[in-house]
């Protein structure tokens, strides 16, 4: 069960489903057009950036994920990316992606949770291929900026065989 | 094709590359490799007590590991002896019977036939005997759990020889806790299965395709993983089977426990100490963590692949699915150390799986080898590196040549032509 609560604009200080649907799909055109230098300070210092292998985990700690990322790990992780020594990143696929179907499940003074549908779709050389997924975020105002804390991305197929995924989530 | 032919495409340095790409070759290895040989099927601890069960393959036959209430193991294959329905489609659990949805055909957890709906359709009687679920022959050590079309094979014991030491010095991983799975990446890459089967015994690719996994380390860890003329060799060990060996150091988990522990391990083993570890204890989780530094190539499906289980399964004749068999210690009913577990996930994470910093990249390389071998009507796969020993070494085997050398892929190949001429 969740709720949409909707946030008095005369407060302030809560963050408004507009704004992190706006926050969102920055988010997801800087993936798409793999400018990932900018997608690191979105993260809180604490922020964990997880794609989980069973679809009903949630003792990340404890359990194998596909990526379970602190900040040392996203940092790594876009290097690599971006390095030009990664085949499978270089030459990158194409990614588009679509996150929609929002419903906000948790609201706190200065944080919001919400949940969102994904949709991507993936070409490189001769082949396209369809990734789905349930994302939750939770989003933080932090000083004037919102910022990422939480995202777990819950592909649909992600206790069945994936292929290579060269580019971020 | 006759045997003779398959004799002919595989040569001692080179295979032909109708290996990678013929139909007519891989439904030909389904039936003379994959039902004639041990193929490795699960480790004791997914089935760790009466009633339990996962799915699983023997080449391209869906089967089901289970435990019956004596703690006998078995392979059944997953299919009713009625209309041939699956009678299994969870991943693994805990259940005595398994209900066919057709038409309600049930088998105990053995495999032998329970109970038919409407019995008296059946003026005649049904046979249970005759209509339980197929059962292979099915073996294990060390934990490993290997099952067989071919009901006269050689013990498994034998078909693994000398692979045995290996797969003991693998298990040290343990720590002296045992050894149990912690969960799964599984992923498809659009070539043929035995890219893979090579790629485990391949250090030749590592610096050039993992180059970005490497950077991502610590400078003492990268020069850990330095493996290509830091005293490591590959080994023939029969049937098919080798190992290569990348950090002699890390050959035996159970050595060198006096030495000091890595300042970047200092923060786990601290971690540790808070669990209530001994000293002892400490230093052999810690020495544990990373694994062995061997890859142990079993022919035909699984790997003891440093610190996991890798898996491979021919799906198709251009497309082969991998599980890369996360490892930890304890058994199903203990975790000894949560911290050493977690630190072994965090480890498996960072190479392993869809987006992790190495399997991509080997993945993408394997991708590469399949669309390159469209090109070119009679070319070879060329598998001669390290035929001869460097100047003033001994032949290339134990304890000498080089970690980059091809005898391993050679071995594979080897057995895969006796099998295909048989």
């Amino acid at each position: 069960m969740s709720t949409l609560i909707m946030t008095d604009p005369a407060t302030g200080a809560a963050i408004t489903l507009e704004e992190a649907t706006r926050f969102i799909w920055a988010e997801a055109d800087l993936l798409d057009r793999l400018d990932y230098k900018p997608w690191l300070p979105l993260w809180t210092a604490n922020g964990r950036y997880t794609i989980p292998v069973e679809h009903d985990a949630d003792d990340f700690d404890n359990q194998l994920n596909i990526a379970h990322d602190d900040a040392v790990m996203r940092e790594a992780r876009v290097k690599r990316l971006l390095s030009g020594f990664s085949m499978s990143a270089a030459p990158p696929a194409r990614t588009v992606r679509t996150i929609s179907r929002f419903v906000v499940t948790e609201q706190e003074a200065d944080a919001i949770k919400l949940r969102a549908a994904m949709v991507l779709v993936e070409y490189k050389y001769e082949r396209t291929r369809v990734l789905a997924g349930d994302v939750t975020y939770r989003l933080l105002r932090e000083g004037g900026d919102i910022k990422l804390d939480r995202k777990v991305v819950r592909l649909a197929n992600c206790d069945d065989f994936l292929h290579g995924i060269g580019y971020l989530l | 094709m006759s045997s003779m032919d398959f004799g002919a495409l595989v040569k001692d340095d080179r295979v032909h590359t109708a290996l990678y790409k013929d139909p007519a070759i891989f439904d030909e290895e389904m039936e003379r490799i994959f039902k004639n040989t041990w193929v490795w099927v699960g480790h004791d601890s997914e089935v760790p007590s009466a009633n339990t069960f996962k799915k699983s393959f023997v080449g391209n036959q869906p089967v089901i590991v289970t435990r019956d209430k004596g703690g006998v193991i078995r392979t059944l294959l997953n299919r009713c002896r009625h209309r041939a329905a699956s009678v299994c489609e969870k991943k693994k659990g805990k259940q005595s019977v398994f209900v066919c949805p057709y038409h309600g055909w049930s088998y105990d957890i053995d495999g032998g036939l329970r109970k038919v709906p409407y019995a008296d359709g059946y003026p005649e009687g049904l046979d249970r005997e005759e209509f339980g679920l197929i059962r292979l022959r099915t073996e294990t050590y060390q934990g490993m759990i290997f099952a067989t079309f071919k009901e006269d094979i050689e013990p498994l014991v034998e078909f693994l020889g000398p692979a045995r030491k290996w797969m003991d010095l693998f298990m040290k991983q343990g720590a002296g806790f045992g050894v149990k799975v912690l969960g799964e990446h599984r992923f498809r890459f659009p070539g043929n299965w035995k890219i893979q089967l090579e790629n485990t015994t391949d250090a030749y690719h590592f610096p050039i395709v993992h180059k970005t996994f490497l950077d991502s380390l610590d400078a003492e860890t990268e020069n850990i993983f330095d493996v290509i003329g830091s005293g490591g060799w590959v080994e023939d060990l029969g049937h098919g089977h080798s190992v290569m060996v990348m950090i002699p150091d890390l050959i035996d988990l159970e050595d060198n426990l006096d030495a000091a522990i890595p300042d970047r391990f200092a923060e786990l083993a601290e971690e540790l100490r808070a669990e209530g570890h001994d000293e002892a204890a400490v230093r052999r989780i810690v020495r544990a963590v990373g694994g062995t530094g061997f890859n142990l190539n079993l022919f035909p499906n699984v790997a003891c692949s440093m610190a996991f289980f890798r898996v491979l399964r021919p799906v198709g004749v251009t497309e082969t699915e991998i599980q890369h068999v996360a490892i930890g210690m304890g058994d199903a009913n203990n975790t000894p150390s949560p911290a050493g577990n977690r630190a072994r996930l965090r480890l498996h994470e960072h190479f392993q799986g869809p987006m992790g910093f190495g399997t991509p990249d080997d993945a993408e390389g394997w991708e590469r080898v399949q669309r390159g071998a469209r090109a070119g009507d009679d070319l070879w796969i060329m598998l001669n590196r390290g035929s001869e020993a460097p100047a003033g070494r001994p032949q290339p085997g134990h304890n000498a040549g080089d970690a980059s050398s091809e005898v391993g892929m050679r071995a594979a190949y080897q057995q895969w032509k006796r099998m295909m001429t048989a």
